[in-house]
């Protein structure tokens, strides 16, 4: 199995990123809505994982390596979920402490 | 795991702590992606304070977005990802031998990364002019000009340190293409920059959709 991808890949991967970033520029100027937020950061993270993949060469990685590169994305889950857990529920049981500097 | 390779002068020689150059390239690439996982962590902080303080301000934020160029913002992603690609190339060539593409490759990247910052400070310049950097001489009309701030504040500090990463990873360009140049380039060394600049540009990635598009996206 070869260690890298082929400059053709690489190629094909860059015109990939390229219509993606015109995809998101593209889908911001349509009105969704909440869903706007999903559909960005859904591009964004195609494209991160077409980087991760290929130009950081993981998909010809070790097992080993795979779970090092998720390993700091879960983290980063756990930090975005558990807070968004305390911020986003806050207004369902009206309290006066809940938004003190309003 | 243990694996003939070919060896080459331009192969990163086996360090006596190794067994087989598998084993070496292994724990090199590891090492950078644990090195990597602290700088997720560390731009999630600011990324978890975004949300946050997004999600209390949204108005404000809308706002702020709206002051930035998208069409600056688009092409940077563009110019970081067209980078991104000749940085691939570049281990590409690193480790087949191919000294002069190789110094075509990360010559064509440090410029790239360059012109990206030419554009950042292009940009802080617009901004600068706006009175919109946070502080006392901060000066915007209307009802949530407080809290623009804030946007303002995570702008900074999100695309500012992302800056530096850049700043960093093209003194590390400079150095590779000295080493091709005189020919005492190793490919693993190339190879794990790459791993770092692939990773700033990743960064970007996030920080595009959320500094820039949110103001179209609320509309």
């Amino acid at each position: 199995m070869p260690r890298l991808a082929s400059p053709r890949t690489f190629l094909k991967v860059f015109i990939a990123l390229l219509a993606l970033t015109a995809l998101t520029t593209g889908a911001a100027f349509v009105p969704l809505g909440p869903f706007n937020d999903a559909v960005a950061l859904l591009i964004a993270a195609s494209k991160a994982t077409l980087v991760v993949l290929f130009f950081m060469n993981v998909r010809y990685s070790s097992r080993l390596t795979w779970a090092f590169a998720v390993a700091g994305f879960c983290w980063l889950a756990v930090l975005l979920g558990l807070s968004a857990t305390d911020f986003f529920t806050r207004h369902w049981i009206p309290s006066p402490s809940a938004f003190p500097w309003r | 795991m243990v694996e003939a390779e070919p060896v080459g002068p331009h192969h990163t020689p086996l360090r006596e702590q190794f067994e087989a150059l598998g084993q070496q390239r292994e724990a090199d690439t590891l090492g950078m992606w644990v090195f990597l996982s602290t700088e997720i962590l560390f731009f999630g902080g600011v990324i978890t304070s975004y949300m946050i303080y997004r999600s209390l301000f949204a108005p404000a934020f809308h706002i702020g977005s709206g002051h930035l160029d998208l069409v600056s913002g688009t092409a940077m992603t563009v110019i970081l990802l067209a980078s991104s690609f000749t940085m691939a190339l570049s281990v590409h060539a690193a480790e087949h031998g191919l000294r002069r593409r190789l110094m075509l490759c990360l010559a064509l990247t440090l410029v790239l990364g360059l012109a990206f910052l030419g554009l950042k400070a292009h940009e802080y310049y617009h901004v600068y002019q706006e009175r919109l950097v946070p502080g006392s001489r901060f000066h915007l009309e209307g009802p949530h000009a407080r809290e623009v701030q804030l946007f303002m504040m995570h702008y900074f500090i999100m695309t500012g340190m992302h800056a530096l990463h850049m700043i960093i990873g093209a003194g590390m360009l400079i150095f590779l293409i000295t080493y091709a140049a005189r020919n005492t380039y190793k490919n693993y060394t190339v190879e794990i920059c790459g791993l770092y600049w692939h990773f700033v540009d990743i960064v970007w990635l996030f920080l595009f959709p959320l500094l820039y598009l949110f103001e179209l996206r609320t509309r």
